[in-house]
């Protein structure tokens, strides 16, 4: 993961960590801007913005721009500049008094109707200041949709997500986030599996029609309960303690 | 207590298990393993029901003998019931739908048949009194009802007239068919709002033209032809309803309260009527500022016509009767009744009697009857009605009254009042039964340890105070010693005394002042909070009413929320409840502070709420009293503590940075987390939200604080562990699609940690819509739905797993887990609809949970988690037969022994409370509705229990058998070692 923005930053751009989330399968991948961004995107883009203060005052400004695209395929990335000297110092100074760090993205919608796609509102998100510090500005940002398409919450997490107390020394590991951005759809719940249930009794209906081989009464107890005889007792024992 | 019991669990689970393997079939042996039912002798000796009709409308005895028994009761509820006057004990119930559909529009009584208009007027029902069948139903016309009398032919009853909004019909009291039905003339402009017979030839339909004028209209019983048709100026009149009676030989009477007049109008009258203005003043009365006055008037029987004596009540606490002289248009006072709340008339054979209710003092009323055609006393007719402290004030009056054996009047006479109770009082004034109707709407209720005895609390008593000196603390340790066993020789002289006493004698009846926890906390006390605002103290084991609080100007529609503050584990600090009103239209909250077991109202200093609340929630931080801190936000997101003491709020303070509250507001789709700051103020830290278009939020619901969970994960098939994903602060959203389309209607289910504001998981559950019912406890969500498809009822349920590593296993935080956790579902079909639903709850949780699920039917289905596993198996193999996972089957069986109430059937369950007992095994359960049930299930059986027919008998002498065998053949082989030595 942290190679990703060392890379980036020996390039000395910015870096734009794209993401897309469909199908979940898609990672982090380091992306220069000089590569510039897919022509074809034909989304449109929302600002990112972010609040940290020491007085736990909301004063929400400019992270960096969201670029989503609706459709079938919901897709979102996202282009972030550093954090300046200032911004870090004060971003040290919140996680010292146990501050928040807060994000907010405005409620938009990812139907391609360009007139209803923004609406009234953000929504929020925070994480421990001091988590985002000593993660070295490591975060995962989840944005969810609705089955309309509508973007309902956000969340943001530190990887990995304790306040250890660790100092960051290191300057250069403020500088710039690494983010992996992801975009969830509500999963369809299941219905009853009522198809596969037949299947399967018509298969154990069929072994069941078969004439079963006649066995001699100690060749059924020789290969079958003499060994579970013993493995069962071998459970009771484990189950005294796997339980306790 | 517990490792003895573990040990039982262990060798029955591997016995089950030894089982299983041998066998084939391991459903049929996993049903087989939790099957459970009552034997017949147990029916009775754990559980208990209590039945209810609801808040009386109409009251009316059956005959005018002394011997008579039944009274019916029609009621808000939509009950029509029939009681036994000497015990109040229900003889029948009929229970109709819920709502407008079913409602009681009025209740005639006459001879054996009960006729009743259900339904604003959509049917008409005669009821056998006797035996509380059916004798016929009719449908009627549409229409809203208005009224309904008897019509009488000959002296005899054969007719009911029921008026609606714009016709008449007339219908045979024998079999429910319609003798005739005529259409009112102009009924768009006239109101017509009355219908009299007085035993003639015709039946009265009275309407009016609110300040206009009044329509009397004649019609013929015979054919329903239209004899005569009146119209009188009338310009006070607006209702006939509200203030008009017939009296005497046909005389409508009608009271002004603009002018202060008395108005009568002969309504047979052939030529062209007129009122006639009596003014109040003439008869030197005069009417309470603002009060409409009301008058009472009495038809003993339909075939005659009514009483020339009525009552006109002029003030809340005034009323008089006067008399119709035989003019038609002079009245007579004949006695005023100042003080008297409630008057009421009764008729015995040739005799009508008037009962008054007067204020007698603080704790009892007064009710005397008087001779109605001369308005004297009656001797020794003299009856108490005792007012509780904490109870409601006198309703309604209902009189029984029947002539005994010298021919005096006697009676009995019922009370209804504000608290919904029914008090049955006999002369001279001795409370036969009390019903506390009340609790057929209960709202929310808690279950709270009883108190621990004298002698227990002592000793409890020497171990939380500080410590004194080496020499006091032994002598302490030897008088509690002492104490100790006085209380045991007590205990044994009350066992040996009572011995010899016959069974039936022994009582062990339970008054407030014997209260006290038994061994296995299994009697515990039930505070119940109903809707009319009268608090319950009920006792769990009998189910008998200790105490009741009745509180006054609680609003019809107000919310509740019932608070444990202070459980009975801090001696000597008394158990503390608060229950939060709130207005729903104003929001304004109002809390009540008591002892939950004596219903005292605590005199603790309660905060201002000038603002609306818009959240409460309970802290596990307590103050110096052992009072767990509530929190009040209010619409401006300040919040409020109780108990706000120095100490509290010092500790807030330094708690402030991780306390975490959430709001949810449904018409807007919003979900806002808040954190608290150090000055009590609030910052909102994140927001969540769902757009109404779309969906609406139902339901939210968090896990129950006191539940335990004992197992961190599952151990699998292949030895390894899934672990659980216990987020304490997780919360269950369930939403609705907004559009109802069978093919586009949705149900949500939204998880939602409450302090980050993070969705865990959202899953939308396609062609489905509510009434959505969930339970969300350990990592589980069980929701049941309606299918739109399919139509047809079906559960889910959602597991939440960690995976088969704990990111952080000492401790959870919801600030610091990154990773999301894998999701799990699986649904299946239920053969039934389902009104309430709830997990069981046991001590640690080490017990199976089960599912207790009210359906619509009254039953209480006790359903194994185990059913509800989204790790069954499609195709069995080896693990998941090892795990004990039952393949899966998509229908969701429903087996009559999983019925824990078997017949007792709990009418319009409304909710199930579940609450742990002193015993692992075993959970307290109640079912509320219209009907109250307790009892008790025990999930996974009785592991900690010796059964009653345990063989001691058997097993100590196989004991001692052993003992003595071991001896024996210890002294045989050391001779036979001595013998062989010597050899």
């Amino acid at each position: 993961m942290a190679s990703v923005p060392r890379l980036c930053l020996l390039l000395s751009i910015i870096p734009t960590i794209l993401i897309l989330c469909a199908d979940f399968a898609c990672c982090n991948t380091g992306r220069k801007t000089g590569d510039g961004l897919d022509t074809d995107f034909s989304g449109f883009s929302v600002p990112l913005e972010h609040s940290f203060e020491v007085d736990d005052v909301s004063r929400f400004r400019m992270r960096g721009a969201l670029q989503l695209r609706g459709g079938r395929e919901t897709s979102v990335s996202l282009s972030q500049s550093q954090l300046s000297e200032e911004d870090r110092n004060t971003l040290k100074e919140v996680a010292a008094v146990d501050g928040l760090y807060k994000i907010r993205v405005p409620r938009v919608s990812l139907t391609d109707r360009q007139t209803e796609r923004q609406m009234d509102g953000y929504l929020t998100a925070f994480v421990r200041a001091c988590s985002l510090v000593e993660s070295h500005l490591s975060d995962v940002i989840t944005l969810h949709t609705d089955v309309s398409g509508y973007l309902i919450g956000v969340s943001i997490v530190t990887i990995p997500g304790a306040c250890r107390g660790t100092e960051v020394e290191d300057e250069v590991d403020l500088e710039a986030f690494n983010t992996t951005l992801t975009i969830i759809p509500p999963t369809n719940a299941p219905q009853p599996e009522t198809a596969l249930f037949i299947e399967r009794m018509d298969i154990e209906h069929e072994k069941r029609g078969k004439p079963q081989e006649q066995k001699s009464f100690f060749a059924k107890y020789a290969t079958s309960e003499d060994r579970h005889f013993g493995d069962a007792t071998a459970r009771v024992l484990i189950q005294f303690r796997g339980a306790y | 207590m517990y490792p003895p019991s573990l040990v039982v669990t262990f060798t029955k689970k591997s016995s089950v298990k030894m089982a299983k393997l041998t066998s084939l079939f391991v459903i049929s042996l996993s049903f087989f393993c939790i099957s459970e039912a009552v034997f017949e002798d147990q029916v009775g000796k754990f559980d208990w029901r209590q039945q209810y009709v609801g808040k009386t409308l109409f009251a009316h005895f059956e005959s005018n003998t002394q011997s008579s028994k039944k009274m019916f009761v029609a009621t808000d509820k939509n009950i029509f019931a029939s009681f036994n006057s000497r015990t109040g004990d229900l003889l029948w119930r009929h229970v109709d739908k819920t709502g407008p559909e079913g409602s009681i529009d009025i209740l005639l009584l006459h001879g054996q048949d009960a006729l009743m208009v259900v339904g604003d007027g959509r049917l008409l029902r005669s009821w056998d009194t006797n035996i509380g069948g059916l004798n016929w139903e009719a449908v009627l016309d549409t229409g809203s009802f208005q009224a309904a009398c008897f019509v009488a032919i000959q002296d005899t009853v054969k007719l009911v007239a029921v008026l609606k909004k714009a016709a008449l019909s007339l219908h045979y009291l024998s079999n429910g068919h319609q003798k005739w039905v005529e259409n009112l003339p102009d009924s768009d402009a006239v109101q017509y709002q009355a219908v009299y017979s007085g035993g003639e030839e015709e039946v009265y339909v009275l309407g009016v033209v609110p300040n206009s004028h009044l329509t009397i209209i004649a019609y013929s019983l015979e054919d329903g032809e239209i004899i005569k048709q009146r119209s009188v100026e009338a310009s006070w009149l607006s209702s006939v309803e509200s203030s008009c009676v017939v009296v005497g030989q046909g005389v409508l009477m009608c009271v002004d309260p603009a002018t202060l007049a008395l108005y009568t109008l002969p309504i047979q009258a052939e030529e062209t009527p007129e009122f006639s203005q009596i003014l109040l003043q003439s008869l030197d009365l005069e009417v309470s500022p603002g009060f409409q006055p009301v008058l009472v008037s009495s038809q003993p029987h339909p075939a005659r016509s009514p009483l020339s004596e009525f009552f006109l009540q002029l003030g809340p606490d005034h009323h008089v009767l006067l008399q119709l002289n035989a003019d038609g248009y002079t009245i007579a006072p004949l006695r005023d009744f100042q003080p008297a709340f409630l008057v009421s008339f009764a008729t015995t054979g040739k005799k009508t009697v008037a009962a008054v209710m007067t204020p007698k003092n603080e704790t009892a009323c007064a009710i005397n009857l008087f001779s109605v055609d001369s308005g004297r006393r009656l001797l020794d007719t003299t009856v108490l009605f005792p007012l509780e402290l904490n109870g409601g004030k006198p309703h309604a009056l209902y009189v029984h009254a029947f002539l005994k054996k010298d021919d005096s009047v006697g009676y009995r006479v019922l009370v209804q009042t504000q608290d919904h109770a029914l008090t049955f009082i006999q002369q001279p004034g001795r409370v036969v039964w009390t019903r506390e109707e009340a609790l057929a709407d209960v709202v929310t209720m808690e279950m709270v340890d009883l108190p621990l005895t004298g002698t227990q609390a002592e000793l409890e008593g020497e171990f939380g105070k500080k410590a004194d000196g080496l020499f006091p603390m032994v002598l302490k340790r030897l008088s509690s010693q002492v104490t100790l066993l006085q209380a045991w020789l007590a205990h044994l002289w009350k066992l040996f005394y009572e011995a010899r006493k016959p069974r039936g004698q022994v009582k062990n009846e339970v008054t407030i002042e014997t209260l006290s926890r038994d061994e296995f906390n299994l009697q515990k006390m039930m505070v119940m909070v109903t809707a009319s605002g009268k608090l319950f103290g009920i006792d769990s084991k009998s189910g008998s009413i200790l105490w009741k609080h009745y509180l006054e100007n609680v609003q019809p529609n107000a919310a509740f929320k019932l608070i444990v503050q202070r459980t009975t584990a801090h001696f000597p600090h008394p158990p503390q409840c608060t229950l939060l009103i709130k207005d729903k239209d104003t929001g304004l909250a109002t809390l009540h502070v008591f002892n939950p077991i004596f219903g005292r109202k605590s005199h603790i200093a309660l905060p201002a709420l000038p603002r609306p609340i818009l959240q409460s929630l309970l802290l596990p931080v307590i103050d110096q009293d052992y009072a767990k801190v509530l929190l009040l936000v209010d619409d401006q997101y300040k919040v409020t503590a109780f108990p706000s003491t120095k100490n509290v709020l010092q500790q807030l303070q330094e708690m402030a940075s991780s306390i975490f509250f959430y709001l949810i507001r449904s018409d807007q789709g919003n979900l806002s987390g808040f954190r608290l700051r150090k000055d009590l103020s609030t910052e909102r830290i994140w927001e969540v939200v769902l757009p109404t278009e779309v969906q609406k939020i139902v339901a939210v619901k968090g896990k129950r604080p006191n539940e335990h969970v004992h197992s961190q994960g599952r151990v699998m098939g292949d030895r390894s562990v899934l672990y659980k994903y216990l987020n304490p602060n997780l919360l269950a959203v369930v939403t609705e699609s907004t559009d109802t389309h069978p093919e586009r209607a949705f149900v949500g289910v939204f998880l939602v940690d409450g302090v980050t504001g993070r969705i865990i998981h959202e899953a939308v559950q396609r062609k489905a819509r509510g009434p959505v019912h969930f339970v969300h406890s350990e990592n589980w969500v069980v929701y049941e739905y309606w299918n739109t498809k399919s139509r047809r009822n079906e559960f889910s349920v959602l597991e939440l797993f960690e995976g088969t590593e704990l990111y952080n296993s000492t401790v959870f935080s919801s600030l610091d887990r990154p990773h999301l956790p894998q999701v799990l579902q699986q649904t299946y079909i239920f053969p039934s609809p389902i009104t309430t639903m709830e997990a069981t709850l046991t001590e640690k949780g080490i017990t199976s949970r089960h599912l207790l699920v009210g359906l619509p039917s009254g039953a209480i289905l006790s359903l194994p988690k185990m059913f509800l596993d989204p790790r069954r198996p499609e195709v069995v193999t080896e693990h998941s037969r090892e795990e004990n996972l039952i393949p899966y089957a998509p229908e969701m069986p429903i087996r009559t022994e999983w019925f824990i109430n078997y017949n007792q059937t709990v009418a319009r369950v409304k909710g199930i409370y579940t609450a742990p007992s002193g015993l692992e095994s075993t959970c307290l359960v109640v079912a509320y509705g219209l009907d109250i049930y307790q009892t008790r299930v025990y999930p996974s059986k009785q592991f900690d229990v010796l059964k009653d027919d345990y063989d001691y008998v058997l097993i100590s002498s196989v004991l001692f058998a052993l003992f003595f065998a071991t001896m024996i053949s210890k002294r045989l082989a050391q001779v036979k070692l001595l013998n062989r030595a010597w050899r």
